[in-house]
């Protein structure tokens, strides 16, 4: 085993583990943190394909500013444990089967696909911030624009409701 | 066995260079603290610390002793996980930032392996910064949050709302200076300064004023300090979000609190002036006696003023200080080949040395800000400010070109 399987073996567990402790954790904020720990590692994951500019921005917009709001609005409303209702043993009965049947589907996927897939080759085209920006303002410019309207009009769109009382 | 080091060298070295790195920054952190208690003692007219050794210079030893040797009483009903992860939190994401700041401009090869000054050197060390500065929020939010104390929630929901507010300014503040230099590495923006080999002028201060400022306003709101200091204001809310920490835990808040304020003043030094460059032009090779020049008096000041201290100690350790510091300059003089290599962390040191004092100076002398107007002047008058820094930076730019 290389270094970077081994790594990538690493975070990828952490990753999983993360993400099954965010759904078994009954607090609010501890599930929370183990949405963290799966942003991290993905950050992680992307480092190891080289992709730094995408692992920096993983951390910075989804480990910070959106997981500190998650955080920020549990703590506002001091939210209690989690409760379980008939629902919640429904989706246990039906999710779990559920999700087996579907991680089934992609692995048997994988598999016939040729069992390993190459890895992709660390193209340092793509992965450098400056041919990223530059790709990101001339071929891409009216995806990047309109998505940054779309943005936008969210921002207007929670203005105005959070002004409607007065 | 030189075998075994040229292999493993990339691992090695780079273990020995985070161990030395984190032994510096613990040692300058407890003589921060001194410094800190001294030079506000001075600003008020006291005296400071002076007991414990001359001129108190033994207080951190002895606050460290206390530190550990102190009762750890754990609250009733706090959050067991939050509680333990905090500090360790906290702590760990402040002493991660130093690893991507380069301290000097050599490289130089141990067994094999080519390394630099500083632990790390990645192309967007800038952004990993801010990212470490994104996370960094949960410690205090988490801290606050999980010890279960009125007080404690009130200080850790300050501090995420106002460092969520003033990441942004933090961040808009940077991309004048990422604008002229056209690269998100450190090195690169210090290298870039270097480019016109004409020393203080070519530094980054002059055309990013604005962006100077309001990088370190809202560099000090990031690192919870006067006049930024509401998640622990302590008029208000006991201690804020460390309220129910003692002993070694609330011990690494405040390291983590200290080393934050190293890496900013590591950063206003990188990104506004000149890091690690001499602020005269390249052609004054005079200067490099600098250093030298610098250490001679200090250590005769230091011997004069040794020998008439009130205790015994204080008369044999100052003037002992004292003469070593006035060998070293000497030697300096003496050998001046390895003036070339101090250089760059002198010059380096002593810049981070002055926004440090800057820190200390500011605690001495501004009152606290009301929350609404923290709040205000983040979002309605520092993020406008740094947008029209972007705006008026690529325009110049756009108008005449990068110098």
């Amino acid at each position: 085993m290389t270094a970077p399987l081994i790594i990538f073996f690493v975070l990828a567990a952490l990753a999983v583990l993360g993400a099954v402790s965010l759904i078994l954790q009954r607090h609010p904020i501890h599930s929370a943190l183990s949405l963290i720990v799966v942003m991290v590692a993905l950050a992680g994951l992307y480092l190891l394909m080289g992709a730094e500019f995408v692992a920096a921005v993983q951390i910075i917009v989804y480990g910070g500013a959106i997981m500190v709001l998650f955080i920020f609005v549990i703590m506002l409303l001091n939210a209690g444990l989690e409760e379980r209702t008939n629902f919640s043993r429904l989706a246990t009965y039906a999710g779990i089967p559920l999700a087996l049947a579907v991680s089934g589907l992609i692995a048997a996927a994988i598999v016939r696909s040729g069992g390993y897939l190459p890895a992709p080759a660390p193209s340092g085209a793509l992965t450098s911030t400056k041919t990223l920006s530059m790709l990101l303002f001339t071929e891409f410019v009216y995806p990047f624009e309109l998505t940054s309207f779309l943005i936008l009009v969210a921002i207007l769109g929670a203005i105005v409701l959070a002004q409607r009382e007065n | 066995m030189s075998e075994f080091l040229t292999h493993y060298a990339f691992l090695i070295v780079p273990i020995i260079k985070i161990a030395i790195l984190v032994l510096l920054v613990l040692t300058v952190d407890a003589y921060l603290t001194w410094l800190e208690r001294k030079v506000i003692a001075h600003i008020q007219t006291r005296w400071g610390p002076y007991r414990v050794g001359p001129h108190g210079l033994l207080q951190p030893l002895a606050d460290g002793v206390k530190f550990i040797f102190k009762e750890d009483p754990m609250p009733a009903g706090v959050d067991k996980i939050a509680y333990f992860l905090a500090p360790f939190l906290t702590l760990m994401l402040a002493l991660t930032s130093l690893a991507v700041i380069p301290f000097g401009p050599q490289r130089f090869t141990v067994w094999g392996y080519e390394t630099h000054v500083g632990i790390a050197d990645v192309n967007i060390s800038l952004l990993v910064l801010f990212a470490i500065t994104a996370l960094a929020v949960y410690g205090v939010a988490l801290a606050g949050w999980a010890s279960n104390n009125k007080y404690s929630l009130l200080g850790g929901l300050r501090s995420s709302a106002q460092m969520i507010s003033y990441e942004l300014a933090l961040t808009l503040s940077v991309v004048g200076v990422l604008l002229i230099a056209g690269d998100f590495s450190l090195r690169g923006i210090v290298e870039q300064q270097a480019q016109s080999g004409k020393g203080l002028v070519s530094w980054n201060i002059f055309p990013q004023i604005i962006g100077f400022l309001c990088f370190f306003t809202a560099a000090i709101a990031e690192t919870n300090r006067v006049p930024f200091d509401l998640p622990e204001a302590e008029s208000e809310l006991v201690a804020g979000f460390h309220t129910e920490y003692a002993s070694m835990k609330f011990a690494m808040f405040f390291i983590a609190e200290y080393t934050s304020m190293i890496t900013v003043s590591c950063l206003c030094t990188i990104l506004f002036f000149g890091g690690w460059l001499s602020p005269f032009p390249v052609s004054w090779t005079f200067t490099q006696f600098l250093p030298s020049v610098l250490l001679i008096p200090f250590g005769l000041w230091m011997i004069y003023d040794g020998i008439r201290y009130e205790t015994i100690f204080g008369r044999v350790l100052l003037p002992g200080v004292g003469t070593a510091l006035l060998a070293l300059g000497g030697a300096l003089l003496a050998f001046p080949v390895i003036n070339g290599y101090i250089q760059g962390p002198f010059w380096f040191l002593a810049k981070v040395f002055v926004f440090l004092f800057v820190y200390i100076w500011m605690r001495g002398t501004l009152p606290r800000f009301r929350y609404d107007q923290l709040m205000s002047f983040g979002w309605k008058f520092l993020l406008p400010v740094s947008i029209a820094n972007v705006v008026l930076t690529s325009v110049a730019i756009l108008i005449w070109g990068k110098h």
